[in-house]
């Protein structure tokens, strides 16, 4: 069974239950998207994939929306780029994007996004975990809103920088029922101090986290971040143009996850799993994701590149 | 570790679980208890804002410890439950001291006394959201107390919580210590507000109670609704959409559960005929929901009334008490053959839960996010099945609808806006209140009933925060669906608030801007982040650092418009917007 739409004019045939973003994949249609992840259900709340859909009063994000017969849709109208580009704005206003995935800023020069307008960012505050619903502290007008806050580093394995998140729920999805069934985490607070968070912001060490590191792979900003990662950016030593990725399978068990081994100057500093991948999805275990120090030691004397001595120095903490 | 939790934690929470009826299923999941794990989760999760609020009500707070023994009870993970936790503003994740007052500082009250209020707070106990000392206090969003402006509502742990209205530093000091003087309840003599036989289950039958479920039995489902649609009922929460419509579609579907659902969560500011109706006359609005169950086919139905009523609360559950006693809810209802059981559930302080799919979510215990239309929930709502979910006072229209004949009632009004409307007066008129009209008043008529402007008009609200504001030539617009919409303006849910020319409206602009800021879910980006955006470009003009940036304010607007989740990003612009056009700000 397929479903016929319209999508700027051209005819576009899609199978039963396909979304209008596949549909706009199929005719490659760039169509921006932040929270949407094939792997996770979507959640529809980035509103940066909105089109215009015939009949229907507001936009329709085409993430979500199931394409149905006859349906025409327009994704390059001015209310379309309007939208796009005030999320866009709204977004790099508020957060830090400069670890976010590359297409972003591109859609930023696509969409004619310009975050300056909104005047100075407000310094990092360190309350955004204790905010209390419907209680903000009244905006001065001096200075615009940001989730400016400390990184919080609980743990050798990943770390999490809120400053950079954009609340896209896909951390929260792939904790809890889209992969992990873990719920360490979830949304707390609400508005413009909703944030995510574990039960009273106690440490991950002291939460449900199994540290499997599915929500770093889903993280589409860096918000969440591998240590060795976040430590060599810190030490200025991070080069992804010198990195290899290298596939292979998991050498734990019998499931046969296969893994991309990231390697910069001969170190893994970075685990994933291809989302294509039928065995994972892309999602991973603790040992598949963070497991693999006995291949590299570097407790050796000939571990003494700068990659080596911020890895050593990660290690344990 | 955590400190485990109390003997009095584990208590409020252990009461709430003890107090469920026997037989109790409350949800889809009905007679599984047997099965462990995951069903065992999924039938007890919507408990968690009930078990919230026992905790809250008895305690004060939601310690680590008492979050803990709601978790491990009702099987939720403590993440979510903290997430739901920290969604509510009368829900308190850090200690507060016994006793809480809620100065409403919002847009009517604000100019009546509420800054008052909040400096005498002050004085005696400090600053707002203190851990110590006997008492403390922090501000509300409206309270819908406006005609009887200024109000205070005051959670005291252990004890019952109480609105003082119209309030003084005085009376809320002397509350705060434990004298408490009565409040009066409106009484009105009309169709709606003044259904006789309110104070208890006998005399309500007396005064002709009851009849109106006896004639929908009598003459069949089907009947009834094609009543309904005859009546041409049109939803009065501020969306306007035909009931009958909804009753006919959820009653179309073949479905093992189906629900009604009250939307009694009246938080729009400016708005408080719901409270009136649930106030004075708890056993009408029992009557419709039964009716409402037998009609569709639901087997269950919902009150989700706003937390801060506690009046209508104690009223509504004594009605629900006396109808079950009375056979009038229960099993075989009145003896007419069907069931219908009838639950309430409160809010615990957040506006959005007033959009249909956030009260939803909030009734299966989670945040009150609204969901993502389509499906609409008359195909997949209430635990995902079809579910009619109707304002308070659509739904008290409904006996006078089955008592007199769809096509009778619908003489009253107009064509295209059928029935009586209540309308709820304040800010600078004489006589602040709730008014009902047949439809098809004009604005003037309306403030004629209350007593005409106390001052000169510089501008009046329609429709609530949703709405938007007017100026004081505008009298003879119509007050029907169709007359509003060809003046540009929204009825919404009946607000009437006028502005004298005493009024800063750009003081009141800010205002509205803090409360979409405060109330927005947060869910989707062009609310959450669009919504502080306005209120900082109001507080640069305000706090005398810039001009407002129009364009900006117009191009957050549009977006909002477009691209949120829901009605609330939708009009969160609008009045503010309005008054940028009427040039008062």
């Amino acid at each position: 069974m397929s479903v016929t739409v319209t999508i700027n004019g051209q005819s576009v045939s899609v199978p039963d239950g396909a979304t209008l973003l596949d549909a706009c994949r199929s005719e490659e249609i760039d169509t921006p998207t932040l929270c949407y992840l094939e792997n996770l259900t979507p959640v529809n709340a980035c509103r940066v994939c909105v089109v215009e859909v015939e009949g229907s009063r507001t936009l329709v994000p085409a993430c979500s929306r199931p394409a149905e017969d006859g349906m025409v849709v327009q994704t390059e109208t001015d209310r379309v780029k309007h939208s796009r580009k005030m999320v866009l704005e709204f977004l790099a206003s508020s957060v830090d994007l400069s670890t976010a995935d590359s297409a972003l800023s591109g859609w930023m020069e696509t969409y004619g996004a310009d975050p300056s307008r909104y005047g100075t960012p407000a310094p990092p505050t360190e309350d955004r975990d204790h905010r209390h619903a419907g209680h903000h502290a009244a905006a001065s007008g001096e200075v615009t809103e940001t989730v400016a806050q400390p990184p919080k580093i609980d743990n050798g394995l990943y770390m999490r920088d809120y400053s950079k998140c954009i609340l896209c729920y896909k951390c929260v999805e792939a904790c809890g029922e889209d992969a992990q069934n873990t719920f360490a985490i979830a949304v707390a607070g609400r508005g413009f101090d909703a944030r995510i968070s574990t039960e009273f912001d106690v440490g991950l060490t002291e939460s449900a986290c199994v540290f499997c590191g599915n929500c770093i792979a889903v993280c589409p900003t860096g918000a969440l971040m591998f240590r060795s990662e976040y430590e060599l950016r810190q030490a200025d030593v991070w080069n992804e143009d010198e990195q290899n990725v290298t596939r292979t399978i998991c050498s734990y068990c019998g499931v046969g996850c296969n893994l991309e081994l990231h390697t910069q100057d001969n170190r893994i500093v970075k685990v994933t799993s291809p989302m294509d991948h039928s065995v994972t999805d892309g999602h991973l275990c603790i040992k598949g994701r963070f497991g693999y120090e006995y291949v590299q030691n570097l407790e050796d004397d000939l571990a003494t590149t700068p990659v080596d001595v911020v890895l050593r120095s990660v290690r344990g903490r | 570790m955590n400190k485990p939790a109390t003997d009095a934690e584990r208590a409020a929470v252990d009461g709430l679980l003890d107090s469920l009826p026997a037989g109790w299923d409350g949800n889809p999941l009905e007679g599984r208890l047997a099965f462990s794990g995951l069903h065992r989760s999924q039938q007890l999760r919507h408990l968690l804002l009930p078990a919230l609020d026992a905790v809250q009500s008895e305690i004060g707070w939601v310690s680590p410890g008492a979050l803990d023994y709601i978790c491990a009870t009702l099987i939720v993970p403590p993440a979510e439950a903290y997430g739901v936790a920290t969604f509510y503003a009368l829900i308190s994740t850090t200690p507060l001291a016994p006793i809480v007052v809620h100065v409403c500082d919002d847009i009517c009250c604000r100019e009546r006394g509420a800054v008052e209020i909040v400096a005498a707070l002050r004085a005696v106990f400090g600053e707002a959201r203190s851990a110590d000392g006997p008492a403390t206090w922090m501000t509300s969003p409206c309270l819908g107390q406006c005609d009887r402006a200024p109000a205070v509502y005051i959670q005291r742990a252990g004890q019952d919580d109480l609105v003082i209205a119209p309030a003084n530093p005085a009376s809320v000091l002397a509350a705060v210590d434990g004298q408490i003087e009565p409040m009066k309840v409106a009484t009105a003599s009309t169709t709606l507000l003044g259904r006789p036989g309110g104070k208890s289950l006998e005399a309500y039958q007396q005064g002709g109670g009851y009849v109106a479920l006896a004639i929908a039995a009598s003459q069949g489902a089907d009947r009834t609704i094609a009543e309904i649609k005859a009546s041409n009922l049109r939803g009065r929460g501020g969306a306007a959409f035909p009931a009958g419509i909804k009753w006919e579609a959820v009653a179309g579907i073949a479905s093992d559960y189906k629900y009604v659902i009250c939307n009694a969560d009246e938080s729009e500011p400016g708005t408080f005929k719901d409270r009136d109706l649930m106030e004075s006359n708890p056993y009408a609005l029992v009557e419709a929901m039964t009716i409402a169950g037998f009609a569709t086919g639901a087997t269950r139905g919902y009150i989700y009334i706003r937390g801060e009523y506690p009046l209508a609360t104690t009223r509504l559950k004594a009605a629900i008490r006396e109808a079950y006693a009375a056979g009038l809810l229960g099993s075989d209802v009145g003896g007419h053959g069907f069931a219908f059981d009838l639950e309430l559930r409160r809010g615990q302080g957040a506006y959005i839960c007033g959009e249909e799919t956030a009260l939803m979510n909030s009734i299966e215990g989670k945040r009150g996010e609204p969901r993502n239309k389509p499906p609409f929930p008359t195909v997949s709502g209430l635990f995902d099945k079809p579910t009619v979910i109707n304002n308070v006072e659509t739904l008290v229209n409904v006996i006078d609808i089955i008592e007199h004949g769809g096509e009778t009632w619908a003489q009253t009004g107009t064509a295209d806006s059928t029935g009586p409307k209540l309308f709820c007066l304040s800010g600078a008129v004489a006589k602040p209140g709730v008014y009902e009209v047949a439809f098809g008043a004009t604005l003037g008529d309306l403030l004629d009933l209350a007593g005409g402007a106390t001052g000169d008009i510089q501008a009046i609200l329609l429709g609530g925060a949703a709405g938007s504001f007017i100026t004081g030539d505008q009298l003879d617009i119509p007050l029907t669906f169709e007359g509003s919409r060809a003046a540009g303006v929204s009825l919404g849910s009946g607000v009437i608030m006028v502005f004298d020319t005493t009024t800063d409206m750009t003081d009141v602009a800010r205002r509205l801007a803090q409360f979409f800021r405060d109330e927005s879910c947060g869910q989707c980006v062009p609310c959450r982040v669009g919504t502080a955006r306005i209120e900082e470009n109001l507080a640069r003009k305000l706090n005398g650092h810039g001009e407002l940036d129009l364009q900006l304010i117009d191009d957050i607007d549009v977006a909002m418009k477009d691209a949120s989740i829901c009605g609330l990003g939708h009009t969160a612009a609008t009045a503010i917007r309005s008054l940028i056009d009427l040039g008062l700000i």
